[in-house]
């Protein structure tokens, strides 16, 4: 922006016949396209904030929910979602860098910021994909109760958490597959969990060192852990069991919780793959030389306004999600 | 267009008008802005409105005489009508549409559509929208939005029924009622295109009255109109998008599971497995769309009712910067009152007396706008024309919807008239009835405009105006009573209630004025399309009027002005203006178009 702007001008800014906010139509549409679509995410995460006030004393912690980095065991909260977070906000810097090339006409370095933009973009998307996988799959499975409350189970001489096939055993049942040419209509079964409710329950009465740990969070911020006696107690309230989550139920615990997730970073996951599609539709047009020809590259700064939007949006969504 | 000829020289760049247009491009998929506005006018107003007026008609003629056969309901209805007597389920479904398209398609897209479209590039001397492709995007999507929703009417079990707020669980679950299945579905769908719709109209008019004022069109010289158009489509960046997220939870409820919305449900004994939302949490999605929607469609009609009573009265509009403010506190009050939909909905009584306050603030520029109508009016050389006599009908149905505003607005008096024909009674005189009004002006006003100079039948314009006036108050003003009297709204019937049996009566005189004031539209429908092709072609500022969409020729070019745009020197409202000698700053016109310059020794108005 031109910041040397003389005082005769500047009487006449809003005068008309010019343009008042040195912004062609096109970008001014952008800004408030973004306006608008600020307006629908601030809809999803007040909605969010309400429902997670709601339930501020059961609400998962999100540091024992997203533990996991791809091609690594063990317990690395919140590694990965940075490393994602941080490949989103450098590709915003490799945005800023194409609009500053834009700027001087320097159509190879627009090629390429343009280029290392989509990369991080993909990488983003791909992470994302990634993490909901190892979200949906879940990872140490628990018991839903009549009240549709999920049980987790701890290691008592560790404190660690347990997963089912840590204590569960296996009782032999017959289970006869009933088949199409038997004539009768039925309904297809839908997925069994890997251990029924009683090998859960026969598991955690034969294992004494297994405890179970409520949504309830205590005035440490941590959840609630009964000791054996109430554990057993509780044992009799399950009716099934839940590994990993879908849109109904989810084993982290309330059932807002994943459909938020699901929903939000959904949402923006898909402003970000409409992102990346876009970019690579300039980024071709960048190199058959549109711009170069127009005389100015207007279109990577409108479409990089989007991108940082998008990011920003990830900001926030990182931040409630999984920061505090 | 080729035929027109060019007097002087055209050898403007942006000159539109030499390349061949077939019917296609000049009828269909248009791209100038006075042709899409002819489109938004038809489709949204007259046909969308057309089937609007036509359900409330038949639902009132249901709680006129409850229970009672007509062979109409047969005919139209089917077989949601036994021999001809009404079900229940339908009268639901008529109110929910009948709220729907009256909001939404006809008042938001209708009117913005139609005047912003029309006024927005002739008045601040553009020669067309911002991006005409985007406008013409719009177009479509509303008109594919309308097709889904008068689809929705058809379905098996019924079009949408759960009330045009759609609140779930009534709405999220097809087992609750006939209308959550397939015609809530289409619902959503409708409403999710109408919502791009809307935002790539609002992005359109936003920026062409930022960017693409002609010289001299500083903002203090803007019409009022184009303030209110302006404002309106900001509004609607806002809040539609809120709505958009609303819709898009209550579709995954709906569908894919999730309990947003949704908690602890039992159905015919089986407890369904949604946990944990909240209702309430809808209603406060909803309603931070559905309050700003209000002025949306409020304020178009306020606009175009300033300009025309200006123009009718020969008298500037008195508060210029009062009117400009009170449109921008409007709009601003309107982000901050939501709650007060919700005062009973077990929302936190402590909110429901903060959102009463905010809500009361909205008397403040509500009173300066109506106190300025009415000081325009003052002393003024009224020119008693269509346009002009609904402008006044406006401020009165305004000020009559507004008053009892006050009462609903607070938290405690709220409670004895919530959900009852109070309620219906005041929303439609302040919003319904006054923007419809403000919309009448507007036709009559701008049809030369929109029609190449004909002009409407001006006593088939009184015989409009007088008995829509009389008919609207005979409908709203005893269902005030109605409604103090405890009748609650969206029932089917009240014959199981014996308090209200006496109410019988004035249910049957709502009625008969509600049919005569549909008949009176069907006059004002008739005079339009008579007029579009045989009405007299009238002068080419046939109102004597400062703005420059006078100056542009009758004869529809593509980008307006046939030659340069004409610079601005002074604001829209010289009217009657006279020099220290008393007598007019032009010889023998009592009104100095915007386009004129400063004449010698004359003072611009500080306005």
């Amino acid at each position: 922006m031109n910041s040397t702007v003389t005082t005769a001008e500047e009487t006449n800014v809003w005068g008309g016949g010019n343009q008042p906010l040195g912004a062609s139509y096109g970008k001014l549409m952008m800004w408030f396209f973004l306006v608008s679509d600020a307006l629908t995410f601030s809809g999803f995460l007040a909605a969010y904030g309400f429902s997670r006030f709601k339930f501020i004393e059961t609400w998962p912690i999100a540091d024992e929910v997203f533990t996991h980095v791809p091609f690594f065991h063990g317990n690395y909260p919140m590694i990965y979602v940075a490393f994602m977070t941080f490949i989103l906000i450098m590709s915003s810097v490799t945005m800023v860098l194409a609009v500053d090339a834009g700027h001087k006409m320097k159509k190879n370095a627009v090629i390429w910021y343009m280029f290392a933009t989509i990369i991080g973009g993909a990488i983003f998307v791909g992470s994302q994909a990634w993490e909901w996988g190892t979200f949906i799959k879940g990872d140490h499975g628990a018991l839903e109760t009549k009240g549709g409350r999920i049980l987790q189970f701890v290691k008592a001489d560790s404190g660690e958490r347990a997963a089912l096939r840590d204590f569960a055993v296996t009782i032999p049942g017959e289970r006869v597959a009933h088949e199409r040419k038997n004539g009768i209509w039925f309904f297809d079964e839908g997925e069994l969990p890997t251990y029924s409710l009683n090998e859960v329950i026969e598991g955690f009465k034969a294992d004494p060192n297994i405890l179970i740990r409520t949504e309830l969070i205590n005035e440490e911020g941590e959840k609630t852990l009964l000791d054996r006696k109430a554990s057993l107690a509780k044992l009799a309230d399950a009716t099934m069991v839940v590994e990993g989550a879908n849109l109904i139920r989810n084993e982290y615990g309330s059932r807002l919780f994943a459909d938020f997730f699901f929903f939000i970073t959904g949402f923006h996951g898909f402003h970000v793959f409409s992102g990346v599609v876009i970019n690579i539709i300039i980024f071709f047009n960048v190199i058959l030389g549109t711009y170069e020809r127009r005389g100015h590259y207007e279109m990577v700064e409108k479409i990089g306004l989007y991108w940082h939007f998008v990011d920003l949006v990830w900001v926030f969504v990182f931040t409630f999600f999984y920061l505090v | 267009m080729s035929a027109t000829a060019h007097v002087d020289g055209h050898v403007h760049e942006d000159h539109g008008h030499h390349h061949k247009e077939t019917f296609v491009t000049k009828y269909i998929f248009s791209m100038d802005h006075k042709m899409i506005a002819k489109q938004y006018l038809i489709t949204g107003v007259l046909i969308m409105g057309f089937i609007g007026i036509a359900m409330s008609l038949m639902f009132r003629m249901q709680l006129a005489w409850p229970g009672e056969s007509f062979p109409i309901f047969e005919a139209l209805l089917g077989k949601w009508a036994p021999e001809g007597v009404m079900d229940a389920d339908v009268y639901l479904a008529l109110v929910t549409m009948h709220g729907t398209i009256m909001v939404f398609f006809v008042l938001t897209a209708g009117l913005s559509g139609t005047f912003s479209n029309l006024l927005i590039p002739l008045q601040i001397g553009a020669r067309d929208m911002a991006s005409g492709f985007l406008n013409m995007v719009s177009f479509w999507l509303f008109f594919v939005s309308c097709v889904i929703m008068v689809i929705s009417l058809f379905v098996e079990a019924g079009p949408a029924a759960a009330g045009w707020t759609i609140y779930p669980p009534l709405s999220a679950l097809p087992s609750a009622q006939a209308g959550s299945g397939l015609g809530m579905t289409l619902w959503l769908s409708s409403m999710a295109i109408f919502i791009a719709s809307s935002l790539l109209g609002s992005l359109n008019y936003i920026v062409t009255v930022i960017n693409l004022r002609t010289k001299g069109m500083s903002m203090t010289r803007l019409p009022l109109t184009i303030w209110a158009f302006f404002v309106t489509a900001i509004i609607g960046v806002i809040s539609f998008p809120v709505l958009l997220s609303a819709a898009l939870l209550l579709i995954m409820d709906r569908g894919f599971g999730t309990s947003f919305f949704l908690s602890d449900i039992f159905i015919q004994g089986e407890v369904l497995h949604y946990q944990g939302g909240s209702p309430v949490l809808f209603e406060h999605l909803f309603w931070f769309l559905g309050h700003p929607e209000v002025y949306i469609v409020l304020l178009p009609a306020l606009g175009i009712t300033s300009e025309v009573m200006s123009t009718n009265a020969r008298k500037p509009i008195f508060g210029y910067r009062a009117m400009v403010a009170s449109i921008l506190a409007i709009a601003f009050l309107s982000t901050i009152v939501w709650g007060h939909h919700m005062f009973i909905s077990g929302m936190n009584p402590f909110l429901g007396s903060v959102f009463t306050f905010t809500t009361l603030l909205i008397a403040i520029p509500s009173a300066v706008k109506s106190f300025n109508y009415i000081t325009t009016l003052w002393k003024g050389n009224l020119q008693m024309n269509p346009a002009m006599l609904f402008s006044i009908g406006l401020v009165s149905t305004f000020i009559t919807g507004g008053l009892t505003g006050i009462i609903l607005g607070d938290s405690t008096l709220d409670i004895n008239v919530h959900d009852t024909y109070f309620v219906v009674a005041h929303f439609h005189l302040v919003m319904g009835i006054s923007a419809l009004y403000g919309l009448f002006a507007g036709v009559y006003h701008w049809f030369p405009k929109m029609f190449e100079g004909r002009l409407m039948n001006k006593n088939l314009g009184y015989v409009h105006f007088w008995v829509t006036a009389i008919c609207a108050y005979g409908v709203f003003f005893p269902m005030h009573f109605v409604g103090m009297a405890g009748v609650p709204r969206r029932y089917y019937e009240n014959t199981a209630f014996p308090m209200f049996d006496e109410l019988a009566d004035i249910q049957v005189l709502m009625t008969v004025f509600a049919i005569t004031a549909g008949a009176a539209q069907l006059v004002f429908v008739g005079n339009f399309i008579y007029s579009m092709f045989y009405g007299k072609i009238g002068p080419k500022n046939p109102w004597k009027s400062n703005t420059l969409e006078w100056t542009t020729e009758q004869k529809h070019v593509h980008g307006n002005w046939d030659g340069p745009i004409p610079e601005v020197h002074r604001w829209a409202y010289d009217y009657s203006k006279v020099d220290e000698n008393g007598e007019y700053i032009l010889p023998g016109q009592d009104y100095v178009p915007q386009h004129i310059p400063l004449q010698q020794d004359e003072e611009e108005l500080n306005h």
